[in-house]
């Protein structure tokens, strides 16, 4: 096996790339935390402008107050929501991938678990500002919370919002927890080839992990326990945040319809937030010995089946708007599809139902440049698909004299461009200061070394 | 006071070699063993699981799992009884659960059971550990093997014989 000992350098394309080994997976993974060079840095100048801008169109909007975000009645939720809800859609397919394909045994999750439980957990972040940005007096957030005070009041859990205060708590924690949990043994593995205060710091961090056969037996099952805790809660989360909408009487939320039709569209739109960061990774890193060209081609699979089925939700949401003979069902949906805001429905038809049908073409799914176009037209078209949700319906519900349209802002539309700015930084952060390959779960993907090669193969 | 025990280290590059120290150890009656991999590996936990039982950290689920569930539901029970914001006539607490809060109880009941599997998966492997055990090496988390025979010193050379024969690159001390 003189492949093995000589182990593969990282060539572009990636087609024929030899497996690598054991040491190959530290050495490659630990190369990506090298001190960064000069690209890194303009990106994150950029990235921190940006949210400079946003940050000040924050305290503009604290100071002025919400008339500063353009809202009017009707149209309190306006982009805030939009985008809460964007971003918490996001924030699913870092869990789908550690979690659920976790239990089906999709191998292919192992190269990229890693940065897209980050993805997550980062996303519920920028996702969590927007109840604050929105609630105007975010120093009353803790309201929120149950807690004993002197009034005697609690929060009313029959309220879709309170419920959703607490599916998004749990979702960030148990996420948080299950990568902190896959992180250990790889930061071991960093602490071990590392010198000075930082072998100290990830000393710290790394718990003292061994490796050990004890270690090993009670990680591997409470990481079991931790994927069947969060694959009931992946579906749960989105579910819940489509009630806010559709435990209301405002026709146009008013369906059953919306559970499954949020969870499907938030693995679309996460899968395409995972290729929009893995594809300059794996370019910057040289990683495609790990993250080769199928890893892409079974995340653009994904992307269509999802988009497949998110169109076929859109139908149905037509139909049953015709079918149920409700007048003002009939009278959203007609107003939505011909009034101001048709072209954001049309976006939204053409970003996640036509653009993604080029994935049929398997070249098209190893093609970085077609994968990287689809996947911006997804997110954008995700975004508007919850604009439309939320601004025509409120636009033109019941009643005609509370009709309104809403006009965005330069406040809050800074707002929204600084929050994908905060997403960006800390993931910018992230992959140069943990490792955003999983050193373990490549190296179990891996043939395990064997001396003697007629023993190997029942593995 | 004299060590009553020794701990005898074995480096293994391979994954068959060390499956055979394992057996030979085995079979000959060492059974207070340390396995270091630095990736779980199925052939080694064959061996070594063999005559262990199920690990405990799902019953720290399940308990923490059940805790969640009892505290969403007291938690929503107990507010509504002290403000009640009856709905529709509907009970304020409903037989044996009021439909709205059984979303509270799902989630607490998740979060909750995560919780506790993390205390059982640190508690149950000791961590976290200050200091590195004996016979540890660096080589455990990039690509080596190592099999710890903890023994009498009078059994040590037998120990490293096995080893060695079962194929370890190094043997310490």
């Amino acid at each position: 096996m003189s492949e093995h000992e000589r182990g593969p350098q990282p060539i572009a394309g990636g087609a024929s790339v030899a497996e690598p080994t054991f040491a190959d997976v530290n050495r490659d993974v630990l190369a990506t935390l090298r001190t960064p060079g000069n690209v890194y840095f303009a990106w994150m100048c950029v990235v921190g402008l940006i949210l400079t801008c946003g940050i000040l169109a924050w305290t503009y909007q604290i100071f002025y107050g919400m008339g500063a975000a353009g809202k009017r009645t009707p149209q309190m939720w306006a982009m805030y929501i939009t985008t809460f809800v964007f971003w918490i859609g996001i924030g699913h397919a870092g869990t789908l991938i550690s979690a659920v394909l976790y239990l089906f045994r999709a191998r292919w999750r192992t190269s990229i678990y890693r940065a897209a439980e980050a993805m997550t957990i980062f996303a519920v972040l920028t996702a969590g500002l927007f109840p604050l940005i929105h609630a105007g007096r975010m120093w009353f957030a803790y309201f929120l919370l149950p807690y004993p005070n002197q009034r005697y009041l609690w929060p009313n859990f029959k309220s879709p919002l309170v419920w959703d205060v607490f599916a998004i708590s749990t979702y960030l924690s148990i996420s948080t927890v299950f990568f902190i949990v896959g992180l250990v043994p790889d930061i071991a593995a960093l602490r071990d080839a590392s010198t000075g205060w930082r072998r100290r710091v990830y000393a710290m961090l790394a718990l003292g992990w061994e490796g050990t056969d004890r270690q090993w037996r009670h990680y591997r099952r409470a990481y079991g326990l931790f994927a069947a805790l969060a694959t009931p809660l992946v579906l749960s989360v989105h579910s819940v945040v489509s009630w806010d909408f559709a435990m209301a009487l405002v026709p146009g939320w008013h369906s059953t319809l919306f559970a499954p039709f949020f969870v499907d569209g938030a693995i679309f739109s996460g899968f395409a937030m995972v290729l929009v960061l893995i594809i300059p990774m794996r370019h910057f890193f040289g990683l495609h010995a790990y993250i080769r060209d199928r890893h892409l081609d079974a995340m653009a699979k994904l992307i269509l089946v999802t988009g497949l089925v998110l169109t076929y939700f859109y139908i149905c949401e037509l139909f049953t708007s015709w079918y149920s003979g409700d007048h003002f069902e009939k009278a959203s949906l007609f107003w939505r599809l011909t009034g101001t805001y048709w072209w954001a429905l049309g976006t939204m038809y053409f970003c996640n139902c036509i653009a993604p049908l080029i994935l049929f073409w398997k070249w098209a799914r190893t093609n970085t440049v077609v994968l990287y176009v689809v996947s911006i037209l997804v997110l954008i078209g995700m975004w508007f698909e919850r604009f439309n949700i939320i601004v025509p319906s409120l636009a033109h519900a019941f009643y005609p004299a509370a009709w309104g349209i809403y006009v965005p802002t330069i406040t809050d539309s800074t707002i929204i461009v600084g929050s994908f700015a905060w997403f960006f930084i800390l993931f910018l952060g992230f992959i140069k200061l943990m490792p955003s390959l999983s050193i373990v779960e490549v190296k179990e993907t891996l043939p395990a070394p064997v001396k003697d090669p007629r023993h190997a193969g029942h593995h | 006071m004299p060590a009553t025990t020794e701990t005898i280290l074995g480096v293994f590059a391979y994954v068959d070699t060390t499956v055979r120290a394992l057996e030979e150890l085995k079979a000959k009656g060492y059974h207070d063993l340390t396995v270091y991999t630095p990736v779980p590996v199925h052939e080694i936990e064959d061996v070594v699981e063999r005559d262990r039982p199920v690990s405990k950290v799902r019953l720290f689920t399940l308990l923490g799992g059940l805790t969640g569930l009892a505290s969403g539901w007291i938690l929503t029970a107990w507010t509504s009884m002290k403000w009640g914001l009856i709905v529709g006539g509907k009970p304020a607490i409903g037989f044996p659960v009021s439909p709205p809060y059984v979303v509270i109880m799902f989630e607490l009941m998740i979060l909750f059971g995560g919780i506790a599997t993390l205390i059982g998966m640190v508690s149950l492997g000791r961590l976290p550990m200050f200091r590195p055990s004996p016979a540890y090496d660096p080589r455990f988390t990039h690509d080596r093997f190592g099999v710890a025979v903890h023994c009498t010193p009078d059994r040590a050379a037998s120990v490293r014989e096995i080893l060695r024969h079962a194929g370890a690159e190094e043997i310490r001390p």
